[in-house]
């Protein structure tokens, strides 16, 4: 299977295999009226089987979300048809806005406007709670 | 702007502090009389609570300072939709500082975060009711001198109970305390609180589903209400609700300087009879709860720069 070099854009590599779709959504790509290729389940030396989302145009992305759905992907940021960047994602501390708190008694369930922030609780588990109400944020 | 939203808010000095004003205020009430004058308290209350928030008034009225108060979403902005974040805006105009209950989880941080003024979380929703610990905080050291090298006993509900959750972790920070988990099956400590308070800084606590057991080991023994409704029959209901009934029998194989405790309301756990005991502190307990929402509105108006 071919899929065409991206000249200006941002390529995220070594994704777990199956995860590739749920960062798709996560990252709000649907949306966007650019070329965008979802490879799923390719061979990889490292990982046996991976995911790789290619985005060719220079787009904002939030890493953060790629470090919560994936912290071992690998983002790599292309210019002019080469590598100008690579970098590596971690989990990051908190989460603004990514996901939403499913606690009905969360005062985010109904206060106007107001931003659903996760802190991660306990990384060995990748846990995240809730900042207003402690609640372990539901998995992916 | 410093709020009080849960008890690790608070440094181990800054509760031993509070704890030594309240002891100040019980020993020369009449030096802090004036304390707050001119000060205003809001207490927004936007849901049932006849203790908390006369507690929080009278707190402020015997510091010489004046209260505004809502009582009830019913009553109040918060009916016709208004936001915590522009209630509180508001009100920081009118008031020097806010004590606030809240059905909603997290209400008190969002309070806190849009706020001017210092916010003392006084309840939210079944998250955190931080003044209900340094009651117990408070009463635990009066009655033993000393809060480490003791051994607890929790009793009744302890699974959704906040004041037993509250109340391990404030206590986990000393020294030398051990406890003793008394609940039905149904109703143990979840492990997540074992875990971040009592495995982590290697506690030594044991579990039980026998108060009678229990009892003679203890320095302090906190009472909780089972409650009718996390059952899933009410035969199970009534077989264990009477066993956690604390009556003066029970009590012939306690200590004699055990320490019984309770957040209250009670229901029928504690017998009416166990009140004249000269263990029962349940009735000090508010009391406390009293003296230490005047030593935390005095620290928080300093820290404000408002005294």
């Amino acid at each position: 299977m071919n899929v065409d070099s991206i000249r200006d854009g941002i390529v995220i590599d070594h994704i777990s295999a199956g995860c590739g779709m749920k960062l798709y959504r996560l990252l709000g790509l649907e949306a966007l009226e650019v070329p965008v290729a979802m490879i799923t389940h390719v061979a990889s030396e490292k990982r046996g089987r991976k995911d790789i989302i290619k985005i060719d145009a220079d787009i904002p992305v939030d890493f953060n979300v790629i470090g919560y759905v994936d912290p071992g992907a690998t983002v790599n940021i292309i210019r002019n048809g080469e590598l100008r960047e690579k970098k590596q994602i971690d989990m990051p501390e908190m989460l603004v806005n990514v996901i939403s708190c499913k606690n009905p008694r969360c005062i985010s369930s109904c206060e106007q406007e107001l931003e659903q922030v996760f802190r991660l609780a306990n990384r060995e588990k990748k846990e995240y709670r809730c900042i207003y109400c402690e609640t372990k944020a539901a998995g992916l | 702007m410093r709020s009080v939203i849960d008890v690790p808010d608070l440094s181990l000095s800054e509760l031993d502090a509070l704890m030594d004003t309240a002891e100040d205020i019980i020993a020369r009430p009449d030096d802090y009389a004036d304390a707050c004058r001119r000060k205003k308290l809001a207490t927004l209350f936007f849901e049932p609570s006849t203790r908390t928030r006369l507690s929080f008034e009278a707190a402020m009225y015997e510091l010489g300072g004046n209260v505004l108060s809502v009582t009830g979403a019913g009553t109040s902005s918060a009916a016709k939709g208004e936001s915590v974040a522009d209630t509180v805006k508001t009100v920081s105009c009118y008031a020097d500082l806010i004590a606030m209950r809240h059905p909603k989880e997290g209400a008190a941080l969002v309070a806190a975060r849009n706020a001017s003024v210092p916010v003392i979380n006084a309840g939210d929703g079944g998250h955190c009711h931080p003044t209900q610990t340094l009651a117990d905080l408070l009463t635990i050291r009066r009655e033993k001198g000393r809060l480490g090298n003791l051994t607890v006993g929790l009793c009744g509900d302890l699974k959704f109970g906040r004041t037993v959750h509250s109340l391990i972790g404030a206590l986990s920070r000393y020294e030398g305390l051990s406890f003793i988990l008394i609940s039905p099956e149904e109703l143990k400590v979840p492990s997540y609180v074992k875990n971040d308070h009592l495995k982590k800084n290697g506690i030594p606590y044991q579990q039980t589903t026998s108060l009678e057991e229990a009892i003679g080991g203890l320095d302090i023994l906190y009472m909780t209400r089972v409650q009718r409704e996390r059952f899933f029959n009410e035969e199970d209901y009534l077989r264990l609700r009477d066993s956690y009934i604390l009556t003066p029998e029970k009590l012939k194989k306690a200590r004699p300087d055990l320490c019984v405790m309770h957040p209250l309301p009670r229901v029928n756990e504690i017998s009416v009879a166990v009140d004249e005991d000269p263990r029962a502190c349940y009735f000090k307990q508010v009391l406390n709860g009293k003296y230490m929402r005047m030593a935390l509105i005095l620290m928080l108006l300093k820290e404000a720069g408002k005294l």
